[in-house]
């Protein structure tokens, strides 16, 4: 019974929900596997670190709640700060490398690091960041296939967005191959 | 209501239901009487007809009409009339109750149905005080007056219900007294066939509580008063409707203008927004309330 | 969304449970809603409030819950089945109504998503602490049917399954969330309409001046009928006769509310529902409902890696209280331990119906998070260890 806590982390406006729901979908629609999705709702959601958590599973999720995430993605330095130390021992970081400088690294972490702002302005929409960063995190985690993630893009963002944000997806997956040769 | 056998509004009644719990004198039955000619008048369809009291002596009413009657919670009349109204439009909803029941514990409700245009007509009994409870006071009881809750004497400001009903967006506002049974029935059939949120107040002696701790005789008292001190104003400004302790009662249709009931707004909006897809909710009869 | 929005969502989605409940109501056959918006229930209000209007229904959001409460039942005598939505403060505020449901025996649906109280209490975060409000919130006597859904999937089949009840027993049905399944996201699979099984309202076939609203035949529930049929109805809350006339006397009270309570107390065992397993040769049951059920087999999981021979039994429907199952279990186990967010609500159900046969360990917690399945471990271990 494969369980992985994964968390979301970033500020306001960024898109960080969606970006967990995109993964918790892939996963529990297009990939054969559970994933349950919870968020901070309230006053809190709304500050400068906003989160959403992801626990994946094989079988049945019975608790909830994410509290030493094996993997966590972050694009605010506020949400960096605040959850890192979370990180459970060994775990994966996978960061914007524009917004995130990823000190103090918690120990034993894996950082993989991303340009995922300006390849979101390459594309000319600073706004898809957010999917830039879930091909990224699709690519160098590898915790789901590649096609179960575009899939949940595809059918998780506003109709006219389609192209573009296939386009940042398939971005931020290439630069996470990349960096892995 | 001693005369069932002969009363021409016995079709309207429940006759296995008398007689009425109601005190001789009151005020009430009066205005039943006048509501069951309006019925007539106004050619409604009774099967199409829905009756909504809230708790007290006028909240009875219902109960007492054969038509389809709700008898609710305290206060709640209104609400109620709405989901009824809403879920059949087709359905002339009228609520018929006390300015207690109305005015305080449903004042809220109140003042929300008038501003969204509720297509309800509302009866208001007002006589002043709480009859079903003993006497207590309520939000219409004028300075000065005593109840068994303010034994010393009314010190609050009452509320002027025309006034009230006027600035929260009524589109039909009147008020006679029980001694104005022709205005009445008529201003009550006119209502009945109008589109929107109406109102209309009666107001009621109750001999048994009101007029007999204030020493203000009978029933017939209370009429000679009533006879003697109203004044038909009919189109008044309804800011100047305030009611003091045996003070001149202005009377008359005061206010009488259309704008889109809930409905109406709510399929002008959604017409607007989602294009000729949107298929507009029922709104019920139109100009004439008579089912057709 | 629907892909068709003047339609029934179906297929797979990844949705949270307030979303899902709303679909649920949607399928069951709701076409009306009255609300008063309030955390964490109001991601409901918002998506009935976006989907009725383009399904031919009708939703308002009412002065307050108060007025939320009744005008739903308004609707349900014009002949729409309807549905209310609120969170713990509004819950209270709706009591009064609740009781006058079940007292005109008007078959409508209330969800609560629980969140931590008493008072504005945790607006954002899950408690259970309302149960026993559920049953007996109004006064007087009476019953009514409550479940408790522990996923979003659950949202959605146990809000059909509020609505089918509703309607069978004429009674006021409370759908029991929490704010951890409101707003948590899984995925949720809907059947297409035929495949799901939906309860229509019992009409009377009856023609005016030979119906009488309260008449019942041997289940004790009366048909019914809606205003404008022609059938002259009088509904009041104040204690009456089967024409439903008020009689204010001690044996028409007896009559009336001896069948309001009958009517469920002795189809109880026809509305049960609930989940068991492992039961056989279990020496501690673990009794619990909702989002603590979840969380509570992992408690189970680590108890039996320690040896334990626990067994489970997940309440679905809560009310009425499914006694005659737990009195049966009350002789085959020897403990019961009962995990919910609050300082002992079922709890006192499950040691009044085990009435001193086995033990009954309450596991509480104040609500705001869910429990640590390792104490409900612990809790479990002790218990078989002290009846061991
Ligand atoms: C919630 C609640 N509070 C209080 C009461 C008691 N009560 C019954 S009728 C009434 C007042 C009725 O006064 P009004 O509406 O003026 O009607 P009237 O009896 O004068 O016709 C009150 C306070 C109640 N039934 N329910
Ligand atoms: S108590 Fe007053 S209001 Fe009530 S029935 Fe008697 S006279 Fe009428």
């Amino acid at each position: 019974m494969a369980v992985t806590e994964i968390k979301f982390g970033g500020f306001g406006g960024q898109g960080i929900i969606l970006a967990g729901m995109i993964v918790g979908k892939a996963a529990a629609l297009y990939d054969n596997k559970e994933a349950t999705l919870t968020q901070a709702f309230g006053p809190e959601a709304r500050g400068s670190a906003c989160s959403a958590q992801v626990v994946v599973s094989d079988s049945r999720i019975l608790y909830p709640y994410v509290h030493r995430p094996h993997i966590m993605m972050l694009m605010s330095q506020d949400a960096y700060t605040r959850f890192s130390p979370e990180l459970a021992k060994g775990g994966t970081l996978v960061i914007e490398e524009d917004l995130v400088n990823p000190v103090p690294l918690p120990e034993g972490a894996v950082v993989y690091k991303a340009p995922a702002t300006r390849i979101a302005e390459e594309l000319g929409r600073r706004m898809v960041l957010n999917i830039v960063m879930v091909g990224f995190f699709a690519s160098v985690t590898k915790l789901l296939s590649a096609e179960a993630v575009r899939k949940a893009v595809q059918d998780s963002v506003p109709k006219g967005t389609i192209d573009l944000n296939l386009k940042a997806f398939d971005r931020g997956f290439e630069w996470g191959k990349k960096i892995a040769n | 209501m001693s005369d069932t056998a002969t009363n021409p509004v016995n079709p309207y009644l429940r006759l296995e239901r008398m007689p009425s719990i109601w005190c001789p004198g009151c005020g009430i039955g009066t205005s039943v009487n006048c509501f069951a000619r309006a019925l007539t008048q106004a050619k409604l369809d009774l099967k199409m007809t829905s009756i909504v009291s809230g708790i007290g002596c006028t909240g009875r009413v219902s109960g007492y009409m054969s038509l389809d009657s709700f008898h609710t919670t305290h206060g709640r009349a209104i609400p109620f009339a709405t989901g009824l109204k809403l879920a059949n439009p087709d359905l002339n909803v009228i609520v018929y109750s006390g300015e207690g029941d109305l005015m305080a514990i449903g004042g809220n409700h109140f003042i929300h149905a008038a501003r969204r245009n509720m297509d309800l007509l509302v009866v208001c009994v007002n006589n002043f005080t709480y009859g079903m409870t003993g006497g207590q006071v309520s939000p219409t009881s004028p300075g000065g007056a005593t109840y068994t809750t303010a034994p010393f004497g009314q010190f609050e400001e009452p509320f002027n219900l025309p006034h009230l009903a006027d600035s929260c967006g009524a589109v039909y506002v009147s008020r006679w007294t029980t001694f104005h049974v022709r205005q009445l029935t008529k201003s009550m059939r006119e209502a009945m066939t109008k589109k929107g949120f109406r109102f209309i107040e009666v107001i009621s002696p109750c001999p048994t509580l009101y007029q007999r701790r204030n020493k203000l005789g009978d029933g017939l008292d209370a009429m000679k008063f009533y006879k003697e001190s109203s004044v038909v104003k009919n189109g008044a400004d309804t800011r100047d409707l305030n009611i003091g302790f045996q003070t001149p009662i202005t009377v008359g249709n005061f206010v009488n203008r259309s704008r889109p009931s809930f409905i109406e707004a709510q399929n002008k909006r959604y017409t607007e927004v989602f294009g000729p897809s949107y298929k507009p909710y029922p709104e019920g009869p139109h100009g004439n309330g008579a089912n057709a | 969304m629907a892909a068709d929005p003047t339609g029934v969502l179906t297929g797979q989605h990844y949705l949270d449970g307030n979303h899902a409940a709303c679909e649920g109501a949607l399928a069951a056959g709701c076409r009306f809603a009255s609300g008063y918006p309030i955390t964490p229930s109001t991601e409901i209000v918002e998506r009935i409030a976006a989907r009725l209007p383009r399904m031919g229904g009708m939703f308002i959001q009412m002065e307050d819950e108060i007025a939320a409460s009744i005008t739903l039942q308004g609707a349900v005598w014009g002949g729409k089945k309807a549905l209310t939505v609120t969170s713990g403060p509004g819950f209270s505020l709706m009591m009064e109504h609740i009781g006058l449901a079940a007292m005109t025996e008007c078959p409508c649906v209330f969800i609560d998503v629980q969140r931590g109280g008493p008072s504005t209490g945790l607006p954002t975060l899950p408690g259970q602490g309302d149960m026993m409000q559920a049953r007996w919130g109004s006064h007087g006597d009476y019953e009514i049917i409550a479940l408790c859904p522990e996923s979003p999937q659950e949202c959605f089949d146990t809000t059909i399954e509020a609505f089918n009840l509703a309607e069978q027993w004429r009674v006021p049905v409370m759908v029991m969330m929490d704010e951890c399944v409101g707003h948590m996201t899984e995925r949720v699979i809907i059947p297409s309409a035929d495949k799901l099984s939906v309860l229509d309202r019992r009409w009377t076939t009856k023609k005016p001046g030979e119906y009488r609203p309260f008449d019942v035949g041997a289940d004790l529930v009366p048909d019914m009928a809606k205003a404008g049929d022609g059938h002259r109805l009088f509904v009041t809350g104040l204690t009456h006769d089967e024409r439903g006339y008020p009689v204010m006397n001690h044996k028409a009270q007896e009559k009336l509310v001896r069948r309001l309570v009958d009517k469920i107390r002795l189809n109880a065992d026809k509305i049960a529902h609930y989940e068991e397993d492992q039961i056989d040769g279990a020496e501690v049951v673990v009794i619990s409902y909702g989002i603590t059920a979840r969380v509570a087999q992992r408690g189970v999981q680590i108890a039996r890696d320690k040896g334990v021979k626990v067994g489970t039994m997940r309440l679905i429907v809560v009310w009425p209280f499914p006694e005659t199952r737990i009195r049966e279990l009350a002789q085959k186990t020897r403990a019961f331990v009962v995990p919910e967010l609050n300082y002992g609500q079922m709890s006192l159900e499950v040691e009044r119906v085990a009435a001193g046969k086995v033990p009954t360990v309450l596991v509480p917690h104040g609500g705001g998070e869910v429990h640590d399945p390792e104490v409900i471990a612990e809790a479990i271990i002790k218990a078989a260890r002290s009846v061991s």
